[in-house]
């Protein structure tokens, strides 16, 4: 197996090969962008950071894992963080919990790039963790809220470290991102994203109801490259979707990020976004040949 | 048999992992909750265990703060990191009337019943040395007094003799708790190289009497009265005719009296051929 994506660039163009991973990238630096842009030139779209945020003056956007530390903590906050809360919630339940981690996080880029680097440099990882590891961290951040009465995940919560260096310039995010990217590269491939991060683990429980899903329509086509697994942050949440019986081909689980990497690097369209009750194309075509006859 | 092992290992090792994690975390919030003396909550913080757990680390009252004085806290600056904090010694605040840091918070952590920026309590100032202090010294600086915005409330020039010189007089600045709200403009303002008088956060400022504690001169007025016997006045045992004045020149004449009353006469000779002892009679 080539460089994962070589093959559908070759056939559709190097945009068509990259499509989803340039808007992924144009997304998170908007998000931040839109951050800086009331602070540089004084329009205020957007104002906050990732933690808690007031969009166009009005409505507000609260990180659900930083409310339930708070909740877990002891407080009772304001109305604004339960809407905000609220709708932070809706917007990930209607797009797809994980939507968060790879259009919006900061971290996703450096993780991504460590990973890059990782499959550059041959490089093998030596730490194994299951990936309900994350599960797992997220209930030791709530029980820590809970003893001590402090949201102390954020301490060292390396998305709201990032959010902070990038939109206020607090270097100690610096730090915190080498050492995850180091961490990645090192350690353990896809090790932070993919099987530790607790904000990811809630928005994958997220994600099992969200209606816009990454399906496999056309998986007749699939020439078995395995290029989808190679770039697929979550490569487990494939397989049920490419290799399933039935009619029904969207990627169900909810730690699919909605990257759509798998989109762009398919030499044989395979990939598309859809909704969760997406059928197979030839399912398809058996349903519609009766209606024309 | 192999894989009930596995899964009782996996469940003690996840198990051993959040005892881990969460242990390292809660000391860290143990060891970060104690905030630096130089650091100063926004108006309306709640207290400060209860601050750091109610602040969403967003930093949206930074943004509304008009004087960007407000900075959200970096790793190694002392408060937990991401919570707002000022320093008063660089930028005090500026204490807006309508206080626009306050309804910026969406979680309450800077308490949106503060409507009245008089009100706020973000520290108390503490005129710490009192020997580089310039009015301490006698000369009369007077500047953080002038600056105080509740100047003659907050901060009073406290009149008293200039032992150094003999016949001037001392304007010693002295905070009063009551008034202060610990905006840092006099520590911000002091002339020195580096401020006699600092806004500490009040935990650290202020003292507590013993809950039992009561005042006596406080309950007599309240009541009205002495609560316990009244009064006596104290007795002197003085040569007839002379009083003890306590908050005056000390010996005196009781009026009415002559001057001239004491054992000995007018003429010294004739104490003299007296005798000391009286043996003349």
């Amino acid at each position: 197996m080539g460089w994962p994506g070589v093959e559908a660039q070759h056939k559709f163009g190097w945009w068509h090969a990259h499509r989803y991973l340039l808007l992924r990238r144009l997304s998170q630096l908007s998000v931040i962008g839109l951050f800086l842009l009331g602070p540089l030139t004084g329009v205020w779209l957007i104002k906050g950071s990732l933690s808690s945020s007031l969009l166009l003056d009005t409505i507000p956007m609260t990180d659900p894992l930083l409310m339930a530390q708070l909740l877990a903590a002891g407080q009772w906050p304001l109305a604004e963080a339960f809407i905000g809360t609220a709708v932070v919630i809706g917007l990930y339940a209607l797009l797809g919990g994980r939507v968060f981690c790879s259009w919006v996080c900061p971290v996703n880029v450096v993780t991504d790039a460590a990973h890059w680097l990782h499959r550059k440099l041959g490089l093998k990882g030596r730490l194994h963790l299951a990936r309900s590891s994350r599960l797992w961290l997220l209930g030791a951040v709530l029980l820590t809220a809970l003893f001590v009465g402090q949201p102390a995940w954020e301490w060292l919560n390396p998305v709201s470290l990032a959010s902070r260096l990038l939109i206020f310039g607090l270097y100690g995010g610096l730090l915190a991102l080498l050492l995850l990217g180091l961490f990645d590269l090192l350690l353990m491939r896809r090790g932070w994203c993919g099987h530790l991060c607790p904000l990811g683990a809630l928005y994958g429980e997220l994600g099992r109801v969200a209606p816009l899903r990454v399906g496999t329509p056309n998986r007749a086509a699939c020439n078995d490259c395995m290029e989808c697994f190679e770039v697929c942050p979550e490569p487990q949440v494939i397989r049920p979707a490419l290799k399933g019986e039935g009619p029904r081909v969207a990627i169900l689980d909810g730690h699919c990020t909605n990257c759509g990497r798998c989109i762009d690097v398919c030499s044989q369209h395979v990939f598309a976004f859809g909704g969760r009750t997406a059928v197979a194309s030839e399912a398809l075509k058996n349903l519609k040949r009766p209606e024309g006859e | 048999m192999s894989n009930r092992r596995q899964f009782i290992q996996q469940l003690a090792g996840s198990a051993l992992g959040v005892g881990l994690v969460g242990g390292v975390l809660g000391l860290i919030a143990r060891q970060g909750a104690a905030l630096p003396p130089h650091a100063l909550r926004p108006p309306g913080a709640l207290d400060e265990a209860q601050f750091t757990a109610a602040c969403v680390r967003c930093g949206l009252c930074v943004r509304d703060c008009p004087y960007a004085i407000l900075k959200l806290a970096d790793w190694l600056d002392g408060p937990a990191p991401g919570t707002p904090f000022f320093t008063a010694r660089s930028g005090p605040c500026e204490m807006c009337e309508d206080i626009p840091c306050v309804p910026a918070c969406p979680t309450g952590a800077l308490d949106p019943s503060l409507t009245e920026i008089d009100n706020a309590r973000m520290g108390l100032a503490v005129l710490i040395d009192q020997e580089t202090c310039l009015n301490a010294l006698g000369l009369r600086c007077d500047v953080c007094y002038r600056v105080c915005p509740a100047i003659d409330q907050a901060i009073t020039l406290e009149l008293s003799h200039n032992q150094r010189t003999g016949r001037h007089t001392v304007f010693m600045p002295t905070v009063h708790s009551d008034h202060c709200t610990g905006c840092g403009k006099c520590e911000h303002a002091c002339v020195l190289d580096t401020a006699a008088i600092k806004v500490l956060p009040i935990q650290l400022a202020k003292g507590e009497l013993g809950a039992h504690y009561r005042l006596g001169w406080e309950e007599k007025e309240r009541a009205g009265g002495a609560l316990v016997a009244p009064d006596r006045e104290h007795q002197f045992n003085l040569p007839e005719g002379k009083g003890y004045d306590y908050y005056g020149p000390g010996l005196v004449d009781e009026p009415g009296s002559t001057t001239d009353d004491t054992p000995f006469g007018a003429n010294p000779l004739e104490t003299l051929r007296r005798g000391i002892g009286g043996g003349g009679e």
